[in-house]
């Protein structure tokens, strides 16, 4: 029998699972922290701080911290609030995200965080970063101007499709994805229907030939914000 | 006949049991003996060890001593930090262009590649450099030409080396002109110890009263963390685990830090008897010493005093005749990056990966090296653990202060006529220190190196504790000459290099902070500009992911605190909404040159 | 008393925002009751003729003369509002911030592989001085000159244009709800 734990997130009670992360805890609770490395189905990551909460006080990845007896989880509130729109922002002026021809538009779950954020503009200077394209593959392409680093197009291929095509090269801000080949994604081993290609959250990693087929108005979160679906779950009080 | 690339590579492999975990081994000698670990190599290396060529790749990309390109058979690193700058290691690096005719980040025709490397531990004597793994310091242009001449007449930098250093840097093994420049030796650490004294009185205790022991000291880490060592013992000893380790982080990158370097020069047998105290208190059979790739000159040395204390029982099985209690140290060779110092990211570089720092919880003492419970200490840490043993709790209690027992090694450097290594008891004040070392004129120090923060006159009487002004042992001194903002950038630059690149607030936000700390400092600042700094430095330091990410910000957070006037003189009120930070003319610099005309509008 | 004034101007953009924006339809007959415009190319008034209460900028700054019209538009807007992603991130034009400009200018006049062929004989990138100098990449508003609002969108729908400025108009904060905050 699973032992429950009980916590506080915001002044809530939760009572979670022991081995289940804050993440877990509070998504079964119908409680949203943003998140966007964080998948369900592969292992934790704990990179893009996006879930930043702070338990008693301290600032931690709720994805990567497990729930403690009494806990209190700070989530909600203005300076975490503050802190995830920098985070944000960040991965916003770090790349390129051309929004107005990207073909994961509506889709895209940065865009949609800076979207549920009220975001209207960037809050640093775009970078401007010289990245590629990789267009090698007969139905995948990689569009690097995009990538967030999340890795999870890399726990993916390794942990689902138990490929490891893609993996991540370079340090600091020159680090980036680099595929399982010499040269190009069409020298590797990977496949229109490998789940490292759905996993990707952004329009770094697409499908050819799928593009813009859904209407503006149709798409995933062009009515609803992202965590919405969590957030129904919730008990009514 | 003579081998081929292939056999070679994968004799490299075989010789480590084409053990993953021994990643680095394996490329540090593929890069040694072909000069990179080529698109080939990595195939080669992926397929005898069973894992994909891009993890490979991962590795070879992540560490500044290994490349994936060809470098010449000699590679001269010039260092670049703050202080070698402040001892005119431009003027070396200018001399070093002209005299190989290539720019830095190039290769001459001849097989010599110039480059540049952040803090080589090296500030007391600098300008310094590495040349392969040979180190050369006081550097000058006239210096810098000689090592040139030299070179292209016998590639072997070792030759070059006419007169040596003090104390065991004129040893066989070690034959460097490297100095030990111990100003102040203390009574704790740089003082005699009879070898094997400490772990005989440990052994002769049971584990649980060695921590005891550790506890009633109040012994806290010597690296810069601060944290307890008898705490962090016993969360190792307690894990649940058959196999655990000790290690020993001799990974001494925090600019300004070179006090290791000494111990392991001087005191390589006090830092192998603590590790060996921590084996038998947590119940480790294995200590691995990961030792930055800078100090490869002393890796022969180190591995002839555990030879030695090999064939004296101090090591190996039924250590000091202990029935029961193996213990052996291996030594772990880094190959450049300053994450490595932080310990899961030390970790990972053991476990032959990237050096990136891991998801905590679980920590170390739980969950460290190949999943087992491990204690990561630091190499002056496992001095004083030797001496405690050796002594008693209560004699090393004596020094210091309450919350703050024992002494502590500053490695001081910068605007002072004596820098060097002095031991000093902890809550000693910084003014002392100033006097100490002879610095004038002092307006600011760095306490701490980067990660710590920069103090003006008005902090100078506050003392060197954890509690107060804490270091690891980086004390960097600058004068009134000096501008504390242009030293912030200059730190800034070292966390952009050196961030792993793993989470955003880091890889990110430190770019950010210094682009519009710059702009500050080119005199573009406007009103607004410390509000904006503040609030992003606070962003870094909250969400990062590591201790590198959660102390990068603080050369702006703290010069914001204690240099405030500094930032506020430079900043205006933008005129009718223009920002200042636009800068028309830079804009235009291209089109001009390209056109070949001016423009009307925007004239300079 | 005389109404408030707006003034617009496109800059690097394509006019898709100024399209957008009369897509107010029927509703830009409220609109004249409650301000007038000032120079726009909607009238056709190539000047300010003094301070005005609006400005609303589309496109970001590619030349030199962008900024100077922007810096104008600074100097005379009350309240001044980047109006779509050009304004607010370069937008398209800014896709030629990772290439030198020298490869842009050959790629446009000289090389022209990849568009329609190029008739240029001599081989000659235009100089004439007339011509505005481009700028070493394209610059949203807000790193040239201090933005008071941003309405992002390519366009922003009639709608956020429309809420915006009757909110600006009558005093009231600019709340726009998440339908209408799109990046496309």
């Amino acid at each position: 029998m699973s032992e429950t734990i009980n916590f506080t997130i915001d002044g809530v009670e939760v009572t979670g699972q022991a081995g289940q992360s804050i993440m877990q805890a509070a998504d079964d609770a119908g409680i949203y922290i943003p998140r966007l490395c964080a998948m369900e189905g592969l292992s934790v990551f704990g990179a893009c701080r996006v879930c930043t909460v702070l338990v008693n006080g301290r600032p931690q990845a709720a994805c990567t911290q497990p729930i403690i007896e009494g806990m209190t989880v700070e989530n909600d509130t203005d300076e975490i609030m503050a802190i995830r729109r920098d985070i944000i922002d960040m991965l916003f002026v770090e790349g390129n995200h051309f929004c107005m021809f990207c073909e994961k538009s509506g889709n895209c779950e940065l865009q949609a965080l800076a979207y549920r954020f009220g975001i209207l503009a960037p809050g640093f200077p775009l970078q401007f970063p010289d990245r590629d394209v990789d267009a090698s593959h007969a139905d995948i392409f990689i569009d690097r101007n995009r990538c967030i680093l999340c890795g999870r197009c890399v726990r993916a291929s390794q942990e689902l499709d138990g490929k490891g095509v893609f993996g991540f090269v370079g340090r600091g801000a020159d680090k980036k994805v680099a595929v399982n080949a010499e040269a190009c994604l069409a020298q590797t081993s990977a496949d229109v229907i490998d789940k490292a290609v759905e996993a990707c959250p952004v329009g770094a990693l697409l499908v050819k030939r799928t593009a813009y087929r859904v209407p503006i108005g149709q798409r995933k979160y062009d009515r609803r914000p992202i965590g919405s679906n969590i957030e129904q779950t919730a008990t009514p009080e | 006949m003579t081998e081929t690339p292939e056999t070679a590579i994968k004799k490299i492999c075989r010789s480590n049991k084409n053990d993953r975990s021994r990643m680095m081994d394996i490329v540090r000698a593929v890069q040694e003996q072909f000069g990179c670990v080529s698109s080939e190599a990595m195939d080669l290396i992926a397929g005898e060890l069973s894992i994909t060529r891009v993890e490979v790749e991962g590795v070879i990309s992540f560490y500044a001593f290994l490349s994936s390109k060809p470098k010449g058979k000699v590679v001269i690193r010039l260092c670049n930090d703050i202080i070698g700058e402040m001892k005119g290691s431009k003027r070396v690096g200018d001399a070093f262009r002209q005299a190989l005719g290539v720019d830095f980040g190039e290769t001459t025709d001849d097989g010599i590649t110039l480059e540049y490397t952040p803090c080589i531990g090296m500030c007391d004597q600098a300008p310094a450099a590495l040349v392969n793994d040979v180190v050369f310091t006081y550097l000058s242009s006239d210096s810098a030409w000689r090592i040139v001449r030299a070179l292209r007449e016998d590639m072997d930098p070792q030759k070059l080396v006419h007169s040596f250093g003090d104390g065991n840097n004129e040893d066989g093994l070690v034959c460097s002109m490297v100095h030990n420049d111990i100003r102040q030796a203390g009574e704790v650490v740089l003082s005699e110890m009879p070898c094997g004294a400490g772990l005989d009185r440990a052994l002769a205790m049971s584990p649980k009263e060695v921590i005891r022991d550790l506890n009633t000291a109040r012994l806290r880490g010597r690296g810069g963390a601060g944290f307890p060592t008898g705490l962090k013992w016993n969360f190792t000893r307690q894990a649940d685990g058959e196999q655990k380790y000790v290690m020993c982080n001799a990974d001494e990158g925090e600019p300004g830090t070179f006090k290791d370097r000494v111990l392991l020069t001087e005191k390589a047998n006090m830092v192998f008897e603590g590790m060996a105290i921590g084996g038998y208190a947590i119940g480790a059979d294995t200590g691995v010493l990961y030792l930055r790739g800078e100090y490869a000159y002393l890796r022969s040395f180190l591995e002839s005093i555990l030879a030695e204390r090999r064939s004296k029982g101090l090591l190996g099985t039924n250590v000091c005749g202990k029935e029961g209690f193996n213990f052996d140290i291996r030594i772990q060779m880094g190959a450049g990056a300053y994450i490595c110092g932080e310990e899961t990211a030390l970790i990972s570089s053991c476990e032959g990966m990237r050096g990136d720092p891991k998801n905590r919880p679980p920590f170390p003492a739980v969950k460290g090296y190949m999943g087992c419970p491990t204690t990561v200490n630091n190499v002056e840490t496992f001095c004083c653990v030797a001496r405690i043993l050796e002594k008693s709790p209560g004699w090393f209690a004596q020094f210091g202060s309450r919350n703050s027992p024992g002494t502590k090694l500053l490695s001081i450097s910068g605007d002072c006529a004596k820098p060097g290594v002095y031991e000093v008891e902890f809550g000693v004040k910084l003014i002392d220190i100033l006097m100490l070392c002879g610095a004038e004129d002092t307006a600011s120090v760095q306490v701490g190196g980067p990660s710590g923060q920069l103090v003006g006159k008005d902090d100078f009487q506050r003392t060197i504790c954890y509690d107060d002004l804490a270091t690891g042992g980086s004390l960097m001194i600058f004068n009134s000459k000096r501008s504390p903002l242009k030293i912030a950038s200059k730190f800034m630059e070292f966390f952009i290099e050196e961030s792993c690149g793993y989470c955003t607030p880091c890889r990110v936000g430190n770019v950010l902070l210094k682009q519009r700390l710059d702009a500050i400092i080119a005199g573009k600042g406007q009103v607004g500009d410390l509000e904006y700094l503040e609030r992003l430095g606070t962003s870094i330091k909250t969400a990062s992911r590591c201790g590198l990410g959660q102390t990068s910000a603080n050369p702006v957070l703290s010069t914001l605190k204690n240099m405030r006037p500094a930032y506020e003189e430079l900043l205006s009120e933008p005129e009718n909404g223009q920002l200042r930070r636009f800068d028309i003319r830079a804009a235009l610099g291209q089109a001009e040159s390209i056109t070949g005309r001016q423009s009307v509008h925007y004239k300079e | 008393m005389a109404k408030p004034k707006v003034a617009t101007t496109s800059l690097a953009g394509c006019f898709g925002c100024h399209m957008s924006l009369l897509d107010i339809d029927d509703r830009i007959l409220k609109l004249i009751e409650l301000v007038d415009f000032d120079k726009s190319p909607i009238d056709d008034i190539k000047k300010f003729t003094g301070p005005v209460e609006i400005g609303l900028v589309e496109g970001g700054c590619c030349s030199e003369e962008n900024v100077a019209v922007l810096q104008d538009f600074r100097k005379y807007c009350k309240i001044l509002i980047s109006v779509g992603d050009c304004a607010i991130g370069g937008g398209i034009p800014a896709m030629r911030n990772s290439i030198p400009l020298s490869e842009c200018y050959e790629e446009a006049f000289l090389n022209g592989r990849r568009g329609p062929e190029i008739h240029n004989p001599e081989g000659v990138v235009p100089n004439d001085p007339e011509l505005p100098l481009l700028l070493d990449k394209v610059y949203p508003c807000h790193e040239v000159v201090k933005i008071d609002y941003h309405l992002p969108g390519c366009p922003p729908p009639a709608d956020t244009l429309w809420n915006a400025l009757v909110a600006l108009l009558t005093d009231k904060p600019v709340d726009l709800p998440y339908e209408l905050i799109k990046y496309d």
